[in-house]
């Protein structure tokens, strides 16, 4: 049983998609991993409709003045411990929406990101690399709930 | 002497504690891998519901309700209970009405959450049930017909099998399965890895530990599911077995290859010709007054 669980939460990383004013480029990207080709769920990677299930918050798309609310709800939504990701340019820095009228920049101006996938838009074999790194981290951040006392570095 | 007898029970109740979800994990871990096979993919390992139960049980519990968490445990307990009493071959009217006490409390505590796809996925249950039910009564007023007892423990006196004579019935549970199993063509009440139906739809609102429970629930429940078939070839427990298992695999065939239908469709399907194939069985049962016992 100690050896099954394990490094266990980087052996089921559920993941929720979010969709901040995206141009789709990335979200059709990030479905594709879910496809037979790069098949996720090899991995144990579940995309889930509900934020109360999810392990893993995939960003697309800049934040701006109107979603900042939804993100934020979102997030608060899932259970710890949980990781963010944010996918393609317009995600980890505002991208080409950068310095819009309505753009406030990357979604870590409102969030913790914790991995940051950059391209425009990144490829799925990278998005796949993100989420397993993304799941290394939650594996880390399980220890640190456990033991808080411990300290482990992320 | 006394204690012996006791240290036999006591073996065959953590068997049946211990036995049925271990089955259950696997069984779901092959659904998976076999449908992924079916869809060209890899597929995850066949331990990934293991995987996926460690790990909820490792998050945080949001709930919106602090009944929600009874509700599960009630689902649990009822759903072991059934089992139990399946496996001890106890009174198969009873064992449904356990079972039924089961679904309900999962109803409810989806109903208790405040959230619109979490209510319209219980409102599409509590449908569910009323498709599936009238079934499994027609599936044990035959069995009494038959052997003139609601006892399971009668059927090992018989010398040929249900399957025998409700054929008809069996049919109508092959569909019955496709309903409890939660997979296309009528997976509308929650859904499950890959399929999202209502964001998760009874399931919405439940997360971490609730969420684990009623996995581990569930596979309680594939057990009980597929006892229920074994029922029909009771006489020869290797032909019961090979027959649960061919079904649980007709199962897994019948999702992939199907899309998912309204639930009025399902409604109107089962009350016409379900419930007709059924009754059909019934009648034959009555009017020649088969018995077997
Ligand atoms: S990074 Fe590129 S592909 Fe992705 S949302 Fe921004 S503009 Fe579209």
């Amino acid at each position: 049983m100690a050896g099954i669980s394990k490094n266990i939460m980087s052996k089921s990383p559920w993941v929720v998609h979010v969709n901040c004013n995206s141009c789709n480029g990335c979200d059709i990207e990030f479905l594709a991993c879910l496809t037979p080709i790069y098949d996720a769920e090899r991995l144990g990677i579940i995309n889930v409709g509900t934020p109360k299930q999810a392990d893993i918050l995939v960003v697309t798309g800049s934040a701006n003045y109107k979603n900042i609310d939804v993100l934020k709800n979102i997030y608060n939504q899932m259970p710890e411990p949980k990781v963010v990701v944010a996918v393609g340019a317009c995600a980890c820095t505002g991208g080409v929406f950068h310095s819009c009228y309505n753009v406030i920049g990357g979604i870590d101006e409102i969030l913790p990101v914790d991995v940051y996938v950059p391209g425009c838009c990144p490829k799925p074999e990278s998005i796949i690399d993100g989420l397993i790194e993304a799941s290394r981290i939650l594996e880390e951040k399980r220890i640190k709930i456990k033991n808080p006392d411990k300290g482990v570095a992320i | 002497m006394i204690t012996l007898i006791n240290l036999k029970i006591l073996i065959k109740l953590l068997l049946i504690l211990i036995l049925p979800p271990v089955i259950g994990c696997i069984l779901s871990g092959i659904d998976r891998k076999v449908t992924a096979h079916l869809q060209g993919r890899v597929g995850p390992p066949l331990l990934q519901p293991l995987y996926d139960v460690i790990k909820l049980f490792n998050k945080e519990n949001i709930v919106v309700n602090k009944y929600q968490n009874v509700y599960v445990i009630t689902y649990f307990i009822f759903v072991v209970l059934s089992l139990f009493m399946l496996l001890m071959k106890m009174d198969f009217l009873m064992i449904i009405f356990v079972y039924t006490i089961a679904n309900t409390s999962l109803i409810v505590g989806g109903m208790s959450t405040g959230s619109p796809y979490s209510r319209i996925g219980s409102v599409r249950e509590t449908i569910s049930m009323l498709a599936y039910e009238p079934i499994l009564l027609f599936y044990i007023i035959g069995m009494y017909m038959l052997t003139g007892s609601f006892k399971i423990s009668k059927l090992a006196y018989t010398n040929k099998p249900l399957l025998y004579y409700l054929p008809l019935i069996f049919i109508a549970m092959l569909f019955i399965m496709t309903i409890k199993f939660k997979k296309s063509p009528f997976d509308f009440s929650t859904s499950h890895h890959a399929h999202q139906e209502l964001v998760k739809g009874m399931f919405t609102e439940y997360s971490g530990p609730a969420l684990a429970i009623i996995e581990v629930a569930h596979w309680y429940e594939y057990v009980f599911l597929l006892g229920l078939i074994f029922l029909f070839w009771y006489t020869s427990p290797i032909i019961g077995l090979i027959l649960a298992l061919i079904t649980f695999f007709l199962e897994i065939v019948i999702d992939n290859i199907c899309a998912r239908l309204s639930w009025e469709w399902m409604l109107k399907f089962t009350w016409t010709i379900i419930i007709g194939l059924s009754i059909a069985n019934i009648l034959f049962i009555y009017l020649y007054n088969v018995k077997i016992l």
